[in-house]
């Protein structure tokens, strides 16, 4: 322990193989990275295009990045995890030892919650929103960047973790007293907590912008009830983001004090209270779960009312049905703990507040159904996923509320049952959802479809993958498997693991696809060209712009009258822009503080997880300054003269 | 054929799924769907009973979307013009259905959820002619503590309890929360330090079951297993007799042994200190305070719990 | 409407749902702190260790500094040099004086052996009154950095809406000092 370095030392250097493997690969693919852009002479079209940008199209872009290399991370730790529960039965092999198998848990859940979950929302939400909506930008493009680059510094924090010290054994929510300084001395649930709390911070700040956007920054026209039905998901979830998120930061920092001064919020002694830390993390974490689907929920409207050439059935029960679904996921959390022995009525309202749930989410499932009905239905890529959706969830939706029976829940809690339910609606909701939006959106981004052959068979491999994958579990889960266990002595429960690993090697193929798919589009990019702007024949907004979407998005803003305005301006016949409709566009600048302070954050966050104090201190005041530095800000926006509006117009849809 | 191509090639992956499941699932036990205890299978029938009750909307969700996916394809030759409706968007009867018969159904589960939430309470008593066998529980890491209080033996990892008896556990740990799980037998419930949490649970017939705990805590977690024997009268007896000549004995100076992060093996003890229990709730001070000082039996009445002594004091965390 | 009024609305909206956010951070440490106030280790509680005299002090100081904060916007509105930079510097002054005096009865009660990592009460208070008295310094962090950019380049609308913000925001403080007076102080020595 020393001034300089705080709690450092080669010790907390990796020392099990597989760990070391990674410390290693991650590292040389990074330096594998560096090398390539600058051979390549890059530096500087990255830092002006892409650190420095302030263009929610690109940071969409960035979020996306991050977001599908974490899936690859997060998606090789489960292919850890089944492999070693394949082989954990009696007469099998220790693969690696416990900790790391704990690690790699914990880890699998935190990446694919937080950045590959939130990562793919907010890509999505930058990419499509202010398209959609007939705006510029996002309300606040600075905060934008400097939410990115926290979501990032988040990032490096998780992965870091693996190279040095450790990641946290106590699962991706971390109950105390466990993680307690008691019982978990090490750099791990630091690493865990601290990568959260500054990801969380970026997330909450997008929350209020995206809100705050679609508030203030709609087209002339589009009022609430004529948004596309996504934007609406996205207002709804931007609530439950403003709302729950300050509590993850509470409960994270109660726990950072307790684990960096000696407090005793959560510990066993001390007169701490663990299970108030399980109410508090809950009252985000349930939240949490629907900001996660209501995107994905939104998504599946547009992409079946476009791929079914049909208007969205019952468009304003739909509207009340995403109210309701944000109202009821403030009072359901304690679902999660009925075994913690509240009492049965207590338990029996959390219990009916949670199936209720279920009307809303199963009206929405219907409305879908009914714009397919008498639709002429072209099953693109989007299309087959939303299928394998409507397939996944609706399993995943009737073990839940199996579940939401508290006397139910008590055999099957926390059992592989539990496990075999949550994947099953976040991967059949959100994966699939966001990888829909993703396939969807792509031409308006990059000019060029995505191979739609390889994203059907990627969704094959997914939808079968994931049954191989997951129902085995459910079985294991009345077997009596709990959950998180890496060996077992039941013989009866091979089989069942060892399906399970050939469904994770399954998905393993559609993720490769979906992967190859992107890869193979950017080499196929000119047959592949979206040359109109509409691939889709669509109905929202964003496909009256050429792709690439121009920075400023719209040449012309936009006036909206009804529900699916660019379809029926189709319908009664596209008039060629004039001269006079130019007008001067203001654009926001582009400014490296948001990166700044995000790397500051990082190293915020790391100094406070190996105790170096003074680096603390001074990442800390060097984020106060960039922050002073931002406000003082005041020439922030060029401006694009008409005429070069015009002409770049012209040429885009030449 | 070709059009037939999807339709092919989604039901023979549906075959060999249903095959594979057939084959796993032939000969398999499962604990939670073939229990040994009464409390479980009130839950098992509760699950078949709310699966069934859900798949009257499942199953036309299914079909529905199997059929409308195959008859509005955009390449059926066989469409009529009757059946392309671009505008049609909103129909008050059907809606009134797809609300109603759901909210029908979550109502009869709601209704269910109340009714079984107090009868199957993990605090409820289970009613008997047989007295109840009071079992203390201790989850330490990484190993159960059993002490049986009015017997005058302790056990490590192993749970003999006698059959058709009711079993009133009183449950705490000096370890990271941990679960108390008999699947076979019914209701897990949390472990926690300074805490004591109840449970009641009851073997319907003789036999070994497996236990287990459900709540990380640490890395012996996966081995933190027991064994549930229930054993007929007279073979229980037995049993306790002997355990209550053991040259194991269960003090302060063993349960000091114990509590180190450590795996340990089938053991049975004599129990030397009859309030040891107490005394590992106590260690942790929880000074109780903060939450009313009565709480609510299950059968509605009032329970003052300043009267009672700290070793019945049931914390029943209402309101958390 | 035309971009400058939309920025000042978008920014005022965005500032408000900051606001929310705040509130929904205050609100979990105000839940955690009324569920842990009794848990005092066998140490004392909050009957024996404020002195509702102090927090008296603390919560006219503050309420003063709100209410000339209040005043300074008003002058500033009006043009008023002069009077603006008196209550501004005012309201700062004042706004130190709080922390002063809080940081002074945190020491105080560290030094006597009563500090946050001695009870899970403890903890509860050090950390909501704590926050509360960060979110202070911000403030006067926030008002130097105004009161600089005032000087220099005088009243502007943009740095008027800015000094808007600023006043919600302390105005907001006062209202969470009320909720800390009475749940925190008022009943922990009732």
């Amino acid at each position: 322990m020393s001034a300089l370095l705080g709690r450092l030392d080669w010790s907390y250097l990796p020392s099990d193989p597989v760990t070391i493997g990674a410390a290693i690969g991650m590292p040389l693919a990074l330096l594998f990275i560096v090398a390539a852009v600058t051979y390549y002479k890059k530096w500087k079209y990255l830092w002006k295009e892409w650190i420095i940008t302030t263009d929610a199209k690109k940071i969409g872009v960035m979020y996306g990045i991050v977001a599908i290399v974490m899936l690859l991370r997060g998606g090789a730790d489960a292919l850890m995890l089944r492999a070693a529960t394949a082989l954990g039965g009696p007469g099998g092999t220790q693969l690696f030892d416990t900790d790391t198998f704990q690690q790699v848990f914990t880890a699998h859940g935190t990446i694919m919650i937080f950045f590959v979950g939130m990562g793919l929302m907010f890509a999505l939400f930058n990419i499509a929103v202010p398209l959609m909506i007939g705006a510029r930008d996002v309300a606040f493009p600075f905060l934008n960047s400097m939410s990115f680059w926290l979501f990032f510094a988040g990032m490096i924090l998780v992965n870091a973790a693996l190279i040095f010290g450790g990641f946290s054994n106590g699962g991706w929510l971390g109950y105390p007293p466990l993680t307690e300084l008691q019982y978990n001395p090490g750099p791990g649930v630091d690493y865990w907590i601290w990568s959260l709390q500054i990801a969380g911070i970026g997330s909450l700040l997008s929350g209020v912008n995206f809100f705050a956007t679609i508030i203030k920054c709609r087209a002339k026209g589009m009022n609430l009830m004529k948004m596309p039905i996504f934007v609406w998901s996205v207002l709804v979830t931007t609530v439950l983001i403003m709302i729950s998120f300050p509590m993850l930061t509470a409960s994270l920092g109660m726990l950072s004090l307790d684990r960096l001064a000696g407090m005793h919020f959560f510990t066993s002694d001390g007169g701490g209270n663990p299970m108030m830390y399980i109410n508090l993390i809950w009252a985000w974490g349930h939240p949490e779960v629907y900001i996660l689907v209501m995107p994905a929920f939104g998504i599946f409207s547009e992409v079946v009312a476009t791929f079914a050439k049909k208007r969205l059935f019952g468009y304003k029960t739909m509207v009340i049905a995403l109210i309701a679904i944000m109202f009821l996921s403030f009072v359901v959390w304690q679902h999660h703990f009925f075994t913690m022995g509240a009492g049965a009525n207590v338990n029996a309202f959390f219990g009916i507040m949670t199936m209720v749930i279920a009307i809303p989410t199963g009206v929405k499932l219907f409305n879908w159904i009914f714009t397919m009905y008498k639709g002429r239905i072209d099953f693109k890529a989007p299309m087959v996923w939303f299928m394998c959706f409507a397939l996944t969830f609706t399993i995943g939706g009737v073990t839940g509320v199996l579940m939401s029976i508290p006397a139910i829940d008590f055999q099957v809690h926390n059992s592989m049952f539990l496990v075999a339910h949550f994947h099953n609606v976040i991967i059949g909701g959100v994966l699939f959802g966001y990888i829909a939006g993703l396939t969807y959106w792509f031409p308006k981004i990059f000019g060029f479809r995505l191979h739609d052959g390889l994203g059907r068979w990627s969704s094959y491999f997914w939808v079968v993958g994931f049954m191989l994958a997951f129902l085995p579990l459910y079985a294991l889960g009345l077997m009596g498997a709990v959950r998180r266990l890496d060996h077992y002595d039941d013989p009866a429960w091979i089989p069942f693991f060892v399906v399970s690993a050939v469904g994770v090697i399954v998905i393993g193929i559609g993720v490769a696809l979906f992967v190859l798919q992107i890869v193979y589009s950017v080499w196929k990019r000119k047959t592949l060209k979206d040359t109109t702007g509409d691939p889709w024949d669509g109905r929202t907004l964003e496909w009256s712009v050429p792709s690439p979407a121009p920075h400023y998005n719209f040449a012309i803003d936009p006036v909206v009258s009804r529900i699916d305005e660019w379809w029926y301006q189709k319908q009664d016949g596209l008039q060629a822009p004039r001269a006079e409709d130019y007008k001067d566009i203001a654009v926001t600048k582009n400014t490296p503080l948001g990166f700044m302070i995000g790397m500051a954050a990082f190293v915020l966050g790391g100094a406070l997880i190996w105790h170096i104090w003074w680096l603390a201190i001074i990442s800390f005041i060097a984020i106060v300054l960039f922050a002073i530095a931002r406000t003082m800000d005041d020439f922030t926006e060029h401006t694009i003269a008409a005429k070069d509006v015009m002409r770049m117009d012209m040429e885009a849809r030449s | 054929m070709k059009k037939y191509r999807v339709v092919i090639g989604v039901a023979c992956v549906l075959v060999v799924l249903v095959a594979m499941g057939y084959f796993l699932l032939r000969g398999a036990h499962f604990d939670v769907l073939q229990p040994a205890g009464d409390i479980a299978k009130q839950q098992r029938n509760l699950l078949i009973f709310a699966t069934l009750l859900m798949s009257v909307v499942v199953i036309p969700v299914f079909v529905m979307l199997g059929w409308f996916s195959w008859k509005y394809r955009a390449s059926n030759k066989n469409t009529k013009q009757k059946d392309y409706k671009p505008e049609w968007h909103e129909s008050k009867r059907l809606e009134l259905l797809w609300w109603g018969i759901p909210a029908v159904i979550v109502g009869a589960l709601a209704v269910t959820a109340w009714v079984t939430s107090h009868s199957l309470d993990p605090y409820k008593s289970i009613a008997s002619s047989k007295p109840a066998v009071e079992i203390q529980v201790v989850a330490l890491q990484w190993k159960w503590l059993f002490i049986y209080p009015d017997l005058g033996i302790a056990t490590v990892n192993k749970l003999p309890v006698p059959e058709k008896t009711p079993i009133h556990f009183t449950i705490s740990a000096d370890a990271p929360m941990s679960a108390f799980w008999v699947p076979a037998l019914g209701t897990q419930i949390y472990a926690m330090n300074g805490m004591s949490s109840q449970l009641n649970l009851i073997a319907d017939h003789t036999g070994e079951f497996s236990g287990y705990t459900t709540n990380i805590n640490g890395e012996g977690y996966a081995d933190m297993k027991f064994k549930v024997y229930a054993k007929t009268e007279k073979e229980f007896d037995a049993w306790v007799k002997t355990a209550t000549q053991s040259a194991n004995l269960m003090n302060e100076a063993t349960y000091a042994r114990l509590v180190a992060p450590s795996k340990a093996e089938e053991t049975s003890y004599r129990l030397v200190d009859t309030s040891l229990y107490q005394k590992i709730v106590a260690k942790y001070g929880h000074s109780m305070s903060g939450e009313s000082s009565n709480h609510i039996m299950p059968n509605g009445s009032v329970m003052d719990d300043s009267k009672l002594e700290s070793d019945e004091h049931v914390h029943s965390m209402e309101g958390m | 409407m035309n971009d400058v009024e939309l920025k000042r609305d978008k920014v005022q909206l965005g500032f408000w749902l900051y606001i929310m956010t705040d509130c929904m951070l205050f609100a979990s440490l105000f839940a955690t702190y009324m569920i842990l106030r009794g848990a005092t280790n066998g140490g004392p509680g909050g009957d024996e260790l404020f002195s509702l005299t102090f927090v008296l002090v603390e919560t006219v100081i503050l309420l003063t500094s709100s209410y000339l904060c209040g005043i300074a916007n008003l002058a500033l509105r009006h043009g008023k040099r002069k009077e603006f930079f008196a209550t501004f510097g005012l309201t700062i002054a004042l706004g130190i004086a709080f922390l002063a005096m809080e940081l002074t009865e945190f020491s105080h009660l560290i030094s006597e052996g009563h500090g946050p990592a001695t009870s899970a009460f403890l903890s509860a208070f050090f950390t909501l009154v704590g926050l509360h008295g960060a979110h202070i310094a911000v403030g006067i962090l926030w008002a130097l950095v105004l009161a600089w950019a005032l000087y220099r380049q005088g009243s502007n609308e943009d740095l008027q809406r800015k000094f808007g913000l600023f006043s919600i925001y302390w105005h907001f403080l006062d209202v969470v000092w009320i909720f800390i007076f009475t749940i925190v102080f008022a009943l922990g020595v009732a």
